[in-house]
């Protein structure tokens, strides 16, 4: 997207259904929905733009654009909104914004909702605040200038006159949108940068229908769907006799590659499942992990013949090295396990679809649906609800089509859900990798250092921050071909990279004796004053996460009993620096206190940007102790979570303590960047209490 | 299909469904409460969590004949204007990300408080199994010792 504030008429006037108005930024190729100002009725809503909604009782509705999925921006994006419109917070509603382009990416991924929308959003604030500002200006007959706003109303300075924003709206809607509304002196902030609980809190406590698996429509039929039981098998022959006979069962309806059963519930839906009589046949290799892994091993011992970076010689730096490194760390296939089964509601008839549910890509999922039904994509809706995490999954489209589908074939509204064994068979995996490392050392300094990487799918790319760092310099990736498939998982290729890279750099200072700490503020003093290639990261945003956490955890006076691992990584436009605390409890490390320091530019929410961080280490440290998938005979071992381990409260730390560098930067990502450092800073600090070194994930602590 | 009359919430609940469906689609299907969630069906998550005579249960293996006379409390019925001190201390410290497990978590620790009314962490470590795959356990484990001062301040 361009620049807003490169096109200077970026805020027109539109006409919306109903009568209101509507501001919108004019997106390339959409500036058809731009029209003349019209007036709204006394009965309709009135939308000074797309993101806020004025009931005819004054009710301040603000909409969120992006699907939230545990990552907080149905809060985060109104609070911005609400800071430039001048309202109060308490008074305000907040919806989840309907699936329309004129909004732009409304997506969840790439922990972007919050950076792409930080300028746009103030800017709608703030046009939406001088435009009542002037109505009442005018009412009044009194320069603009002197007025000012409190809590959703317009006050006139000297003379005390009030008029809220409700009983405003039939005279803003005349006002001519301002180009270049006047944004708040962030100093004056009153929102941003405070606590702000998430907007659902009080609807998650009393367990209100909140989520997708929630849905209930008239006439509404539950289905579950047999799937392949095995990567590489097809659907054969299908027997539905008994199906037909289970109590509450309505219809079969046979896809491509399986079968759903609709029922009047749930739980009829899954026995007639399980009473189908289905031949699966191998059309296709059935893998197993083990040769996934066995093959990955080949590779990087034979090596690859290009390299994806190459500074300096590293052989030359080699043969004046008085010690190599070579080792070989791996890390497992993942499911995503977000804890709400995928599910979808579809109601396609008559030429049309509505679709509703847990999806990280509405747009996605229209697109998708409208070329596998052959629906024009203005005849399909999709809505989404609030979601039981996302982690990545539901980037995908695969759950909303497949509704689609069944309620297409069984002529019913039909709500698909899924059971953990489903989704633990039918992901997305993030792939299994090797990594091995070799670093050349003298007796006192790290030479050079080579990252060859392999994994299921296209492979690894990306560098460690010692890249633009040092003289000598090799990474290599190679992809590994499997009928698995692989997709995105919570920060893809940092997840799994950081842990390799900073266990590696701590495996180099122990070698050479080296604070972990220390050694790495030398590397970033180095990107800064000698930088060697493309430095990929701002050094001193670097050293400013680094020497907050150290100053944090008062690093270097370790406490009795107490084991320390650090680790930092850069991604997603954030810097994450953590020390973790492990202790010893018979024998096991526990973590028991991290450290965060993290630098994201501008927070919103101190709230949830803290919990994002704080869940996004407990999701490390979930990862690196817990979960694998296993293929074996393309089918996954772990079929549900007695198999698929997961971190619990016994495994938790008791603190996570986080900080965040002041900035006046504009935001950058959040949902993801805490995750990628914690595995290495937990394997360092088990390293330290045991002097094991964990190169595999999840560690074997047996 | 057979009847069950059920006590859930304090009231006696008339509902018919098989003697095998789980508890847990008996509330989410028949009887529209679904504010106890399906997570994983083999009570490993804790997601369905409920009250079954003032103890934690999981509803999803629970067989809907099995219940009888017993009293069920869900999400919906814990209190009633959503005050219970878990549930305003789960909101004073923003506990939630995406809330999903949010409701189990909050009836297996106020099954926790009803028999241990101020808990160690050893303690919490020890009952407190429920899955959250957002990582809010470090919120949870301070919300419950905030309603445990709460509730023993009364």
């Amino acid at each position: 997207m361009k620049s807003i504030n490169s096109r200077r008429n970026f805020l027109k006037v539109s006409a919306i259904s109903g009568g209101g108005l509507l501001l919108s930024m004019v997106l390339p190729g959409f500036e058809a929905n731009a029209a003349s100002n019209v007036a709204p009725n006394a009965t309709a809503d009135y939308m000074p733009n797309i993101y806020i909604k004025i009931q005819a009782d004054g009710t301040i509705i603000l909409l969120a654009p992006n699907p939230e999925i545990g990552q907080g921006v149905k809060t985060s994006l109104p609070i911005i909104v609400a800071e430039e419109l001048g309202v109060d917070w308490k008074k305000i509603k907040v919806e989840l914004a309907p699936l329309d382009n004129r909004y732009g990416r409304q997506a969840a991924g790439g922990s972007g909702s919050v950076r792409g929308r930080f300028a746009e959003l103030r800017k709608m604030g703030a046009a939406a605040r001088e435009m009542f500002v002037n109505a009442a200006a005018q009412t009044w007959n009194v320069p603009a200038a002197d007025c000012t706003t409190e809590d959703g109303t317009v006050i006139h300075k000297s003379s005390g006159k009030k008029l809220s924003y409700g009983e405003l709206t039939a005279k803003a809607a005349t006002m001519e949108v301002p180009a270049n509304p006047t944004l708040k002196d962030p100093k004056d902030f009153k929102y941003i940068g405070t606590r702000i609980n998430d907007v659902d809190a009080h609807n998650i406590t009393t367990g209100k229908p909140l989520f997708g698996i929630d849905t209930r429509r008239e006439g509404m039929l539950f289905a579950m769907v047999a799937r392949p039981p095995a990567y590489g098998k097809t659907l054969g022959n299908v027997d539905e006799t008994a199906t037909r006979k289970v109590n509450g069962v309505k219809d079969v309806v046979k896809l491509k590659n399986s079968v759903a059963v609709l029922a009047t519930n749930t739980w009829a839906a899954k026995k007639g499942r399980e009473a189908l009589k289905i031949q699966w046949n191998a059309s296709e290799k059935l893998e197993n992990s083990v040769d996934h892994f066995a093959g990955f091993k080949e590779i990087l011992e034979k090596g690859p013949s290009t390299a994806g970076r190459n500074d300096g010689d590293i052989d030359v730096a080699k043969q004046n090295a008085t010690k190599i490194l070579d080792v070989y760390y791996e890390v497992p296939t993942l499911s995503h396990g977000q804890m709400e089964p995928l599910n979808f509601f579809a109601d396609v008839r008559d030429g049309k679809a509505e679709l509703f549910g847990p999806t990280q890509v509405p747009d996605g999922v229209r697109n998708d649906v409208a070329e596998k039904l052959g629906i024009p994509k203005e005849n399909i809706t999709v809505g989404t609800p609030r979601q039981g995490g996302g982690f990545g999954r539901k980037l995908m489209t695969d759950n909303g089509v497949e509704a689609a589908l069944i309620s297409a074939a069984a002529k019913s509204p039909v709500q698909v859900q899924w059971t953990r064994e489903d989704d633990m068979q039918n992901d997305f995996y993030r792939p299994a990798e090797m990594y091995r490392y070799r670093a050349a050392l003298s007796a006192t300094d790290l030479l050079a250092w080579h990252q060859s990487a392999v994994g299921i799918g296209r492979g690894i790319r990306g560098d460690s921050y010692v890249a633009g760092a040092m003289a000598n310099y090799r990474s290599d990736s190679q992809g590994f071909t499997s009928n698995t498939p692989t997709g995105w998982w919570r920060a893809p290729g940092a997840c799994t990279m950081a842990y390799v890279a900073e266990s590696f750099f701590d495996e180099v200072c122990v070698e050479l004796k080296k604070d972990p700490v220390a050694f790495r503020l030398d590397f970033f003093q180095k990107a800064k004053d000698a930088p060697v290639g493309r430095v990929g990261y701002d050094p001193a945003k670097y050293k400013a996460v680094v020497e907050l956490v150290a100053k944090m955890s008062n690093w270097g006076t370790t406490p009795a009993g107490v084991y320390r691992g650090f680790a930092t990584w850069f991604s997603f436009g954030s810097y994450a620096a953590q020390v973790v605390e492990v202790k010893l409890e018979n024998g096991k490390p526990r973590v028991t206190k991290v450290y965060c320091a993290v630098h994201c530019g501008r927070v919103i929410n101190l709230s949830g940007a803290e919990n994002q961080i704080q869940g996004a280490i407990v999701d490390g440290i979930n990862h690196a102790m817990f979960p694998k998938v296993t293929f074996v005979d393309g089918a996954v071992e772990e079929t549900n979570f007695h198999l698929y381990k997961f971190l619990r409260m016994k495994d938790a730390p008791l603190d996570i303590e986080v900080q965040f560098v002041e900035s006046d930067e504009a935001p950058t990502g959040l949902g993801e960047p805490a995750l990628p450092p914690v595995a290495a800073a937990v394997a360092n600090a088990i390293h330290a209490a045991t002097g094991k070194r964990l190169r595999k994930l999840p560690f074997n602590l047996g | 299909m057979a009847k069950y009359a059920l006590s859930i919430n304090g009231k006696t609940m008339s509902v018919e469904a098989d003697a095998d469906t789980p508890l847990l689609w008996v509330l989410r299907d028949n009887l529209n409460l679904v504010g106890t969630k399906f997570g994983c069906g083999v009570a490993q998550c804790g997601a369905c969590t409920v009250h079954l005579n003032s103890e934690a249960m999981r509803s999803c293996v629970l067989p809907v004949s099995a219940v009888g006379k017993s009293k069920i409390v869900t999400i919906e019925g814990l209190s009633e204007t959503g005050n219970h001190p878990l549930q305003k201390a789960w909101e004073e410290l923003d506990v939630s990300q995406c809330g999903y497990c949010q409701a189990g978590q909050i009836m297996a620790a106020s099954a926790l408080l009803k028999s241990t009314p101020d808990p160690t962490d050893e303690q919490i470590d020890e009952t407190i199994t429920n899955i959250c795959r957002c990582g809010t356990q470090v919120r949870i484990r301070k919300a419950i010792h905030l309603a445990a001062k709460q509730l023993n301040s009364k």
